[in-house]
């Protein structure tokens, strides 16, 4: 090997030149939550792999295969209509009601599995956060990217179904659909890096994620309507119930998918309350980022 | 060769581990009050200091628990230290399991994709290397089956194969230099070597220590989270050796044994001791044979009763457990003296030459009908300074003619 050295060479030459970098460690405050961003940003391609890889693996050696994550939304579409809007009338009271319920589990899904399986996803890939160095939010994120892929099947379903009973139409009233989305991804990712490394030290966290889930599921209006609630409570509750960044997504998704001809009625500054809660979003994102960043350190020894 | 090009800083870190006895929110609420009975700190790291110049290969010893993992682990960012700071440059890739990452539902192939990209290979990159892996790998013919059907020997050697073609600057590995058959070992030892040659910088850990003075142009040893001993790595080994008899002696004072039990009580007779002729290095506190001169053996027997028809024998082990010479009175067909009381008796193998290395000497006296009576197993230790004119087991007068 007559330029090995010459390589060798060239290597230390290179090498000199670098700027050092910290092991591990990020920065704190800005710095480092840009940092961590910047890390992910260069690591995406691997980001997008593992998400395949999560995909790929789930339904790997079924013969319907993803056809599989569809059957447990249209069998809660199902349950509700028959159960909540036939047997309980609430199909009277709500028009449209099947595209009702399956808008507001679509985008509720969306958060359910991003926290679901972000709160897990540090745990359940131990062996890799223990012997190789990468930016660990990458483990989260990941699951936001299956759980996006199980969105768009869900949601083109969805849209059928909406064109076909024109419960959707072109207009402004899309944007509310936009911002339901991004509401939902910014919270979910914020409470999945949160609860994912809580639940590194407390494995209790991801049985307490389930059931918590649960009651949000029921806390937004998904199979009754938001005035049902009004109607009943107490006016400072109303508001507290809805301020609930879910909730508002969950309006927001079915003021564009449902609400254009089915007389639904949105709350008051339905965009105004989006944005407020979109900017307490990227706060608590900031926040749970920079908890993580706190926690991390351990990780390696604690899993 | 330019000056040498630091590529890794370690300064003054510490790293301490809090071993928490429970693990449930409920045992932590119960327990909230008293905290502090339930958990224990640990240091794993204490005060190190290290600066890993690029193109060196780094070896990394000492007894289990000593660190040297953490220490690695902590160079690669896996772990934070509790105090101190790391800072490294260049691209890094950290082995520290074979296969981390691999999913047993996929295929060869896209473990391959996945695995070169946990350690840093972009797509198109990985693109350019999967025939070469796959090729370095032997396993061409499986590798779009998926992984769970493997052997685990296909299973090691794909994913070595994808280890030692992603092109780091700094690679850390743990314990898995070699894998596979003998065949694949070669290879595996091959490659770091054009590593080496190429100017990349490697830290392993490990307990192989032939691998140590083997590959390595420096060793640290470490004992207890501190360094003890960083330098040329024959003198690590040693350093490390002597390490675990002062460790044995620590853990057989900390258990507090009476003092009758660490001179066992013997019935008939027993070894008493070993001693090895040769010169006491008193920096490492071992004692030095030369590799031409004989080597001369006295074992010290105590006798209760008198012994009379009896024999005794020798022999002398490399660290690996084989035994390299070793001799007894019924092979040499001497007569033994009856005795009772002490006596010492002297085995000289005149025209042994021994390689350089550790050695270890154990002996055992029998009785009648070559009964064993007691044994005193690596009584000594000695050392043979390396021949300057040949390597391996044996050493030699080498000589070339043209």
């Amino acid at each position: 090997m007559p330029d090995a050295s010459a390589v060798a060479n060239e290597r230390a030459e290179r090498l000199a030149t670098e700027p050092w970098q910290h092991a591990g460690a990020n920065g704190s405050g800005l710095v480092g939550f840009a940092n961590t961003v910047r890390d992910i940003w260069v690591q995406r391609e691997l980001l997008g792999m593992l998400t395949k890889r999560e995909l790929k693996a789930r339904y790997k050696d079924s013969s319907l295969g993803f056809l599989w994550s569809l059957a447990r939304p249209l069998t809660q579409l199902f349950i509700y209509y028959v159960v909540l809007g036939t047997f309980l009338g609430n199909a009277k009271a709500i028009d449209n009601f099947a595209i009702y319920i399956f808008s507001g589990l679509t985008i509720f899904t969306v958060f359910q599995e991003i926290v679901g399986a972000g709160t897990a996803s540090i745990v359940v890939n131990a062996g890799l956060v223990k012997k190789v160095y990468l930016p660990r939010e990458i483990f989260t994120l990941s699951s936001v990217g299956s759980s996006l892929f199980n969105f768009l099947i869900q949601f083109a379903i969805l849209l059928v179904a909406a064109l076909a009973l024109q419960t959707v139409a072109f207009g402004w009233d899309l944007l509310y659909g936009v911002g339901a989305l991004v509401l939902t991804i910014v919270y979910a990712v914020a409470l999945a890096l949160l609860l994912g490394a809580l639940n590194v030290y407390l494995r209790d966290v991801q049985y307490l994620v389930e059931v918590v889930l649960m009651l949000a599921m029921w806390g937004s209006p998904i199979v009754y309507s938001w005035t049902q609630v009004a109607d009943r409570v107490p006016g400072w509750l109303t508001e507290i119930y809805l301020n609930n960044p879910v909730t508002i997504a969950v309006i927001g998704f079915q003021q564009a998918m449902w609400g254009e001809t089915s007389h639904g009625t949105t709350p008051d500054h339905l965009a105004t309350r989006m944005l407020v809660a979109l900017v307490v979003g990227l706060v608590l994102l900031f926040v749970s980022q920079r908890v993580f960043s706190r926690l991390q350190g351990n990780f390696a020894q604690e899993l | 060769m330019s000056p040498a090009t630091p590529i890794v800083r370690v300064q003054d870190v510490s790293k301490r581990f809090v071993l928490h006895k429970e693990k449930s929110l409920k045992e932590r609420v119960l327990s909230a009050g008293r905290n502090s009975a339930f958990r224990e700190d640990f240091w794993a790291l204490r005060n190190v200091d290290l600066e890993i110049d690029s193109g060196s290969t780094v070896g990394l010893i000492g007894p289990n628990g000593s660190g040297k993992s953490t220490l690695l682990k902590t160079i690669g960012g896996i772990i934070q230290p509790t105090s101190g700071s790391v800072v490294r440059r260049g691209r890094m890739a950290a082995l520290l399991e074979l296969g981390a990452g691999f999913h047993a539902d996929l295929t060869g192939r896209e473990n391959v994709y996945l695995n070169a990209s946990i350690l840093g290979l972009s797509r198109t990159q990985t693109d350019r290397y999967f025939d070469d892996i796959v090729d370095f790998s032997g396993i061409a013919e499986f590798i779009d089956t998926q992984v769970k059907f493997y052997s685990s020997g296909m299973y090691v050697r794909l994913a070595f194969a994808v280890a030692v073609h992603v092109d780091p600057d700094l690679l850390l590995v743990d314990e898995v230099l070699a894998v596979g058959d003998e065949a694949f070992q070669k290879k595996c030892l091959d490659k770091i070597a054009s590593f080496q040659a190429e100017g990349r910088t490697i830290v392993l850990v490990t307990h192989t220590l032939n691998q140590i003075t083997d590959l390595c142009s420096r060793a640290l040893v470490l004992a207890r989270g501190n360094v003890m001993f960083d330098g040329d790595p024959t003198d690590a080994v040693s350093v490390l050796r002597s390490g675990f008899q002062t460790t044995i002696d620590a853990d057989a004072a900390n258990a507090e044994r009476p003092a009758q039990a660490a001179t066992p009580a013997f019935d008939i007779a027993r070894v008493r001791s070993i001693v090895v002729d040769g010169e006491h290095d008193r920096s490492t506190d071992q004692v030095v044979v030369a590799p031409d001169r004989p080597l001369t053996i006295d074992v010290e027997l105590d006798a209760k009763t008198q012994l009379d028809d009896w024999g005794i024998g020798v022999h002398v082990d490399n660290p690996f457990g084989q035994v390299v010479v070793g001799t007894h009175t019924d092979m040499l067909k001497v007569p033994t003296p009856s005795f009772q009381g002490s006596r010492t008796v002297r085995f000289t193998f005149s025209d042994v030459r021994l390689g350089g290395g550790e050695y270890r000497v154990t002996s055992a006296l029998f009785g009648r009908g070559g009964q064993e009576i007691h044994r005193l197993t690596e009584g000594a230790t000695f050392t043979v300074r390396p021949n300057s004119s040949s390597y391996g087991p044996i050493g030699a007068a080498a000589a070339i003619q043209f």
